[in-house]
């Protein structure tokens, strides 16, 4: 048997088809899921994959946080599923309240895309438990809306609780606060960040590494950690 | 009909990235003595008939739960056209 994970496509939705693809390459069973449905189709974890759902208008992630399928996934993440938001997937995440603080424009304004380095805080997630906390991974970061911002209290308690998944390292693209790239709730099974481990899932189309050009995979380990976490416990 | 406006801001303690290049653009300008700009939004609710308390306070509640996140924004006003 193998883990069925779901993909939700948004109307404006990008990397549906790359996180598909990434979790088949992981060895799970990728399962497409839409917007207007009320259903997940029985998956055992959701992506909420990046792009730019319902144009960003109002704010990245307002209007897909009151679509059709979000009841079951709040539902399902309360219940303890594995639910990962990459970039817009993570302002939808915060939209609806399944994560703390929020992402405002870029402090210096500019759409960036670049690959980027990132230090795994907690490996003890559900999406992170086959790093080493500590490790620095590379995998590429593109967004306009990428500072993420909450009030000094809750930054607080996201330090101590071990709950920044993932820190910029060398450079802060952003401006986000404390250099925070990603971040978990309490239990460990919604994690959501800015960069696209799903872009660096593949030898030939992540970002380059010591290998060579466009070797770099260090975003595989999202996909399998959250494979392995739901074969142990089926 | 009548119109219902709501206007949020981005909440005083947030940096407005926005805000703050549009005021460095005005001083490029030559449109001196603007010390600072913040931008916000301001939404037009037309309603079909008559505003009533009742539907101010719904107005009220979308405008916390959708036209604005508590987090980053506050809803400054709430009025009547």
């Amino acid at each position: 048997m193998t883990a069925r994970i779901g993909v939700v496509t948004f109307p404006g939705t990008l990397d549906d088809r790359d996180a598909l693809r990434a979790v088949r390459l992981a060895g799970g069973e990728a399962v497409p899921l839409w917007h207007g449905d009320a259903s997940l189709k029985d998956v055992d974890a959701v992506v909420l994959p990046g792009g730019f759902s319902y144009g960003d208008y109002l704010r990245a992630g307002a209007i897909a946080r009151f679509a059709p399928i979000m009841d079951a996934v709040v539902d399902a993440a309360n219940g303890g599923m594995p639910v990962l938001g990459i970039c817009n997937g993570f302002q939808v995440l915060t939209e609806v309240h399944l994560l703390p603080g929020s992402m405002i424009k870029n402090e210096h304004l500019h759409f960036i895309c670049r690959d980027q380095t990132l230090r795994v805080e907690n490996a003890d997630t559900s999406w992170t438990a086959e790093y080493r906390a500590g490790e620095e991974i590379t995998i590429p970061l593109k967004n306009q809306d990428g500072q993420y911002v909450a009030d000094e209290r809750t930054l607080d308690e996201l330090e101590a609780e071990g709950r920044v998944a993932f820190r910029y390292v060398g450079f802060n693209p952003n401006g986000s606060r404390r250099d925070i790239a990603g971040i978990t709730n309490a239990r460990g099974n919604v994690v959501g960040l800015m960069p696209h481990p799903e872009h660096a899932a593949e030898p030939g189309f992540g970002p380059d590494s010591v290998q060579g050009g466009r070797t770099g995979t260090d975003g595989l380990a999202f996909f399998t950690s959250a494979i392995k976490g739901l074969l142990a416990t089926a | 009909m009548a119109t219902i406006l709501v206007h949020v801001m981005p909440k005083p303690e947030i940096l407005d990235p926005q805000g703050k290049a549009v005021g460095s653009a005005l001083a490029r300008l030559g449109f001196t003595g603007i010390e600072s700009v913040r931008q916000g939004k301001r939404f037009e609710l037309t309603i079909d008939g008559e505003v009533t308390d009742a539907m101010l306070e719904r107005v009220r509640e979308a405008a916390s739960a959708m036209l604005s996140n508590p987090v980053i924004e506050d809803v400054v006003e709430v009025t009547v056209l």
